[in-house]
């Protein structure tokens, strides 16, 4: 039970006055930045990070999660009042939240969503707390090529898991790795692919490139669909909250599943967007009436919330003990450690003990803080949704340009933004993902040095990813997922032909 | 994305097909991956005294790059003729030019003029021209936004901003 006493330390860390200010500030910046489009848990850490590069870590970190906890919270109430999802991962949301506020029953749906988004959370942290620990002692064994090997497999199911097709994940995913080997190559000193820019010299930033491809690109996917909010009101009562909270238990199946379906793609650089549909998905299937979904049910409510948040927490785990982030979002807070001087990975939870509980503290902390906070504001954000965005817009593009400014204040990273807004709405359009890009980019330097080490230590030879049981098994998993779309689409191919030449080639 | 007006039988919504977007970028992959390639080449793909050289990683990206742009690139040319599925209509894409131009247009002027009159000018003018405010809510805006952000972050964070030459004749 080390890790309760760790805890209970975390806590003494996280409930200061000056952390709980930066939670409630956290929780808030980050609603503000779920509801608004165009702006997300990953730009909107991305934009608000380099304020945070004097401040002392462990309070940086505490601030900038609970921004990533308001947006997952904020994501739902644009989906429910305004079938607008505020992020991706509140898709599923509107499928069944926004015809409960056409019924009148938003309030409703909102408590349950927020419910289940903390009770998502909650487990996913309880996960994190015991998970963890054990997570790290068991990688503090791990050499070079064991690093590369998880690296290798978190790319690798990306490939096998994304819905996109695999050669445009794999395209997306060079595309990143080739622009962080642009710069100086850490190792030897030397130039690379700069071509005789000197703005290239430092190379691309993953920051500027998060604020373009995930905000730029979002405010012109945006301007596609035409400009009208037409949202419904809601008030939150007390007896309406109670009485939601009544009916919740009902659905413990549902919130369990769904948990459990969240907790995995979170740990598995899945995240938290598609763990949504497949809770959606997975609650409807096991449902006894399937029919009522999409008309306003509450579960259809609750299950994809649930995963969100779920998968939303978990994706700290691997960062947190491996180094390598679940998610964009988790991606964004590994660069903040790496530029507060925290090397990520399993000697975190022994150099920095405070940090790491700390901050896991807060998780259960600013989950709770969260829930107060949006049940007790919601008509506020709603009314924030009925300024036009005619005005929203324009402040949006600035914000994002000074977030792109102050991370090197380099004028160059605001073209440089402006470049990646429009990568990102022709990735969007033509279904590349954006979220192995933007992990290759982070990961590039480090899975780059694992490689380079692990060459070096086998003299150049590829056997060393199959000399232990360990290294060799996650190898041949990732090998396996990576292999995966090739089979289904070779099954496919060879179906089709079989059915044309029973048809007797008859076309 | 000039040509393109396949769903135009009948059909009175005139939309642009995804061809040749799907050329132009599954081409511009394929040329970063040359350029990728080319580059590590010179800095070298062996091996030096030391361990791998600085091409060594890269260039097996690069290929890899090459590879799956490639492939992408040859399965839109042969489905040419037969798939052609919707990019976006001629509307949505007049809505995403009415933001891409006013914003390529903001960061040009961002790097002359710096980023507090170039934010004033591009929140007037999408309130002006999009919005149809009056005058006065959209000085109000278009003024008092910036001056937050001043106040938010050269005064609050001590984090400049880029000025330009009328910041500094009013001694910022």
């Amino acid at each position: 039970m080390e890790e309760l006493g760790n805890l209970i330390n975390g806590f003494s860390v996280a409930l200061t006055g000056p952390n709980l200010v930066f939670m409630l500030v956290g929780i808030t910046l980050g609603v503000l930045i779920g509801v608004l489009p165009g702006l997300g848990g990953a730009n909107g850490v991305a934009i608000l990070l380099p304020l945070t590069f004097s401040m002392n870590p462990t309070s940086a970190i505490i601030m900038l999660s609970c921004i990533y906890w308001g947006a997952l919270f904020g994501g739902a109430i644009t989906s429910i009042l305004f079938n607008i999802p505020g992020e991706p991962w509140s898709v599923a949301t509107t499928f069944d939240g926004y015809p409960m506020a056409q019924q009148g029953r938003a309030a409703q749906a909102l408590t349950a969503a927020f419910t289940s988004s903390f009770v998502g959370a909650l487990f996913a942290v309880m996960l994190i707390t015991f998970l963890a620990p054990l997570l790290a002692k068991f990688a503090l064994k791990f050499g070079p090529a064991e690093f590369f090997a998880v690296q290798l497999l978190t790319f690798c199911s990306f490939v096998g898991m994304s819905k996109e097709p695999p050669a445009k994940t794999i395209a997306a995913m060079m595309l990143g790795f080739a622009l962080a080997a642009v710069g100086m190559d850490t190792v030897t000193g030397q130039l690379r692919m700069t071509y005789g820019f000197p703005e290239l010299l430092k190379g691309f930033d993953f920051l500027i490139a998060v604020i373009g491809l995930f905000g730029i690109g979002e405010i012109l996917l945006t301007m596609e669909e035409g400009l009208a909010f037409k949202g419904k009101t809601a008030k939150i009562n007390p007896k309406v909250v109670l009485q939601t909270w009544r009916e919740l238990p009902r659905y413990w199946r549902t919130f369990l599943r769904s948990t459990a379906i969240g907790c995995w793609m979170g740990i598995t650089p899945g995240g938290a967007t598609p763990a949504s549909f497949m809770g959606y998905g997975m609650a409807r299937r096991m449902s006894r009436d399937p029919q009522s979904f999409g008309k306003g049910e509450i579960e259809g409510v609750v299950a994809p919330e649930t995963a969100a948040h779920a998968a939303g927490t978990s994706a700290l785990l691997p960062m947190l003990t491996l180094g390598i982030p679940g998610s964009p979002t988790a991606a964004v807070l590994l660069g903040g450690l790496l530029i507060w001087g925290l090397q990520p990975g399993p000697m975190l939870f022994i150099e920095q003990k405070e940090f790491v509980w700390g901050l896991i503290a807060s998780m259960y902390l600013g989950n709770i803080v969260g829930l107060i906070v949006v049940l007790t504001t919601v008509p506020w954000w709603a009314a924030i949704l009925r300024i036009p965005f005619s005005v929203i817009a324009p402040v949006i593009i600035v914000i994002c340009a000074i977030g792109a400014y102050t991370v090197h204040s380099a004028i160059f990273d605001v073209v440089m933004m402006l470049v990646f807004g429009v990568v990102g709405y022709l990735f969007k359009k033509l279904r590349y993902p954006l979220a192995p890009m933007v992990l290759a980019l982070v990961l590039g330097d480090m899975a780059e040095a694992s490689f380079r080490q692990a060459m070096l230590l086998s003299q150049g030879s590829l056997s060393i990813f199959w000399s232990n049981g360990l290294v060799g098994g996650i190898v041949t998993l990732a090998l396996t997922l990576l292999a995966w779309p090739l089979w289904t689409g070779l099954k496919s191919w060879l179906r089709a032909r079989e059915a044309h030449y029973r048809l007797g080639g008859v076309r | 994305m000039t040509q393109e007006m396949e769903a135009t039988h009948g059909d009175a919504a005139a939309s642009v097909g995804s061809r040749w977007p799907e050329v132009a970028v599954a081409g511009s992959l394929l040329a970063i991956a040359v350029m990728v390639i080319v580059d590590s080449l010179r800095v070298g793909i062996g091996w030096a005294d030391d361990g791998p050289m600085s091409g060594y990683f890269p260039f097996y990206i690069g290929l890899m790059l090459m590879a799956s742009s490639g492939f992408i690139l040859l399965s839109v040319f042969l489905g040419w003729k037969k798939v052609n599925p919707v990019f976006a209509d001629r509307e949505q894409l007049s809505g995403v030019f009415a933001m891409l131009i006013p914003m390529i247009v903001y960061v040009v002027a961002v790097t002359l003029i710096g980023i507090y009159l170039a934010s004033a000018a591009l929140i007037g003018y999408f309130m002006r021209r999009h919005g149809k405010f009056g005058w006065l809510s959209t000085a109000a805006v278009s003024v008092g936004v910036p001056v937050v952000f001043f106040l938010v972050f050269e005064r609050w964070f001590l984090v400049p901003l880029p000025k330009g030459p009328i910041e500094n004749m009013l001694g910022f």
